[in-house]
């Protein structure tokens, strides 16, 4: 039998080493000019209920934020979970963003989370049509953005606020459900 | 005793400025009011004698929901206005926050777009904090009877606020059109993800 069919096996070594390089060089590049836009790769669409889950199971006290990357508001507050996120690893910190519901485009949301360097962590929730989901998350919640919901599942104690935080807000809602 | 001064300190300083969970509810009677609208003249709901309720929609020009759902506002007054249904919106957010809802930048947005109803300026947001309103676009569809205007039905426009093609339910239409037929408002209240209103002070 003739071994005539192309196959990596009948390139010689020196041209298979040289592609070898090529690929790596090319790989490398790519690398440089997507490395900072990978960041946001991080961030997670998730349905309603594996987030419901998610925080019915958490022990610690947790802030859960919900945001835009349109929202100005929104924007103007997130500092006070970054910082709160860097200062307590007893609190979980999650940033959920609503972006879909405007525009189903996560990729903004990733764009927007690397160029910011966020920390804490975010989630794109991939729902549509808020009015079956708003209540399951939150009662009291008219839909409208900036809201906050800290919660402690070991007492069972929680709040919820429909508005822009300011400086010392969170802390004093962290510690009337401790 | 000091704790309990402090906590009522920061409760209240919470509360300040989120009038959430007061307003009207369904079947409430709504009080009248007086504001200006962005061609300088002064509108209240009893200026319009022979209508039969209202669409008043809190609305801006700097939301993106609400410019998401511009042209079907527009549609709405088209629809219904001619019917006994008008709409009137109102911007309630404070301008010295949201820069871009100056009174001045309502105008031109109102004119621009030919506005054939009112937008309303809620300079002092007392008309947003008695009906309750806590987004834009936040709707209230009223009716008229014997003794008053009744809410009838407070919430979001439709069922998909990016995509008008998907469209499934319209709220409002459907209220509306409900009660020009005399019958119940099915869906009398729906939520929607909304830009919250630009409080004063908060």
């Amino acid at each position: 039998m003739k071994k005539s069919d192309p196959s990596p096996r009948d390139t010689s070594f020196a041209e298979y080493n040289a592609l070898v390089l090529g690929m790596r060089i090319l790989v490398f590049l790519g690398l440089l000019l997507v490395g900072p836009a990978c960041e946001g790769q991080g961030v997670e669409l998730m349905k309603l209920e594996p987030l419901r889950q998610t925080i019915q199971q958490e022990q610690r006290v947790q802030v859960i934020n919900f945001w835009a990357t349109w929202c100005g508001p929104c924007l103007k507050e997130l500092p006070l979970f970054e910082k709160l996120n860097g200062e307590r690893s007893d609190i979980r910190i999650l940033l959920v963003s609503l972006d879909m519901d405007l525009d189903p485009d996560p990729q903004k949301v990733r764009s927007f989370v690397a160029r910011k360097k966020l920390k804490s962590t975010v989630i794109i929730l991939d729902e549509r049509n808020p009015n079956e989901w708003i209540d399951k998350l939150e009662k009291s919640w008219s839909g409208a953005i900036p809201a906050t919901l800290v919660i402690n599942n070991k007492t069972g104690k929680r709040r919820f606020v429909e508005r822009e935080l300011h400086a010392g807000e969170l802390e004093k809602l962290i510690s009337e459900i401790e | 005793m000091k704790r309990v001064i402090f906590g009522m300190i920061a409760l209240l300083a919470l509360g300040a400025g989120a009038p959430v969970g007061n307003g009207y509810e369904i079947g409430d009677t709504v009080a009248d009011f007086k504001l200006k609208n962005f061609d300088d003249r002064m509108v209240s709901l009893s200026d319009y004698k022979n209508t039969k309720g209202f669409i008043v929609i809190f609305d801006c020009n700097t939301c993106p929901y609400s410019k998401a759902y511009n042209s079907r506002i527009i549609a709405l007054h088209e629809k219904y206005g001619n019917q006994g249904f008008p709409v009137i919106t109102i911007n309630p957010n404070d301008p010295t926050i949201s820069k871009g809802d100056s009174f001045e930048k309502m105008a031109a947005n109102a004119t621009s777009k030919g506005y054939k109803f009112p937008y309303l300026v809620d300079e002092t947001q007392s008309v947003a904090k008695a009906f309750g309103a806590t987004n834009t676009p936040h709707v209230f569809v009223l009716r008229k009877d014997g003794k008053g205007l009744k809410v009838a039905y407070i919430g979001a426009i439709d069922n998909s606020s990016s995509d008008q093609s998907a469209v499934s339910k319209r709220y409002v239409e459907e209220a509306v059109d409900a009660l020009l037929g005399n019958g119940a408002v099915t869906v009398t209240k729906t939520k929607a993800i909304g830009c919250g209103i630009k409080w004063k002070n908060s």
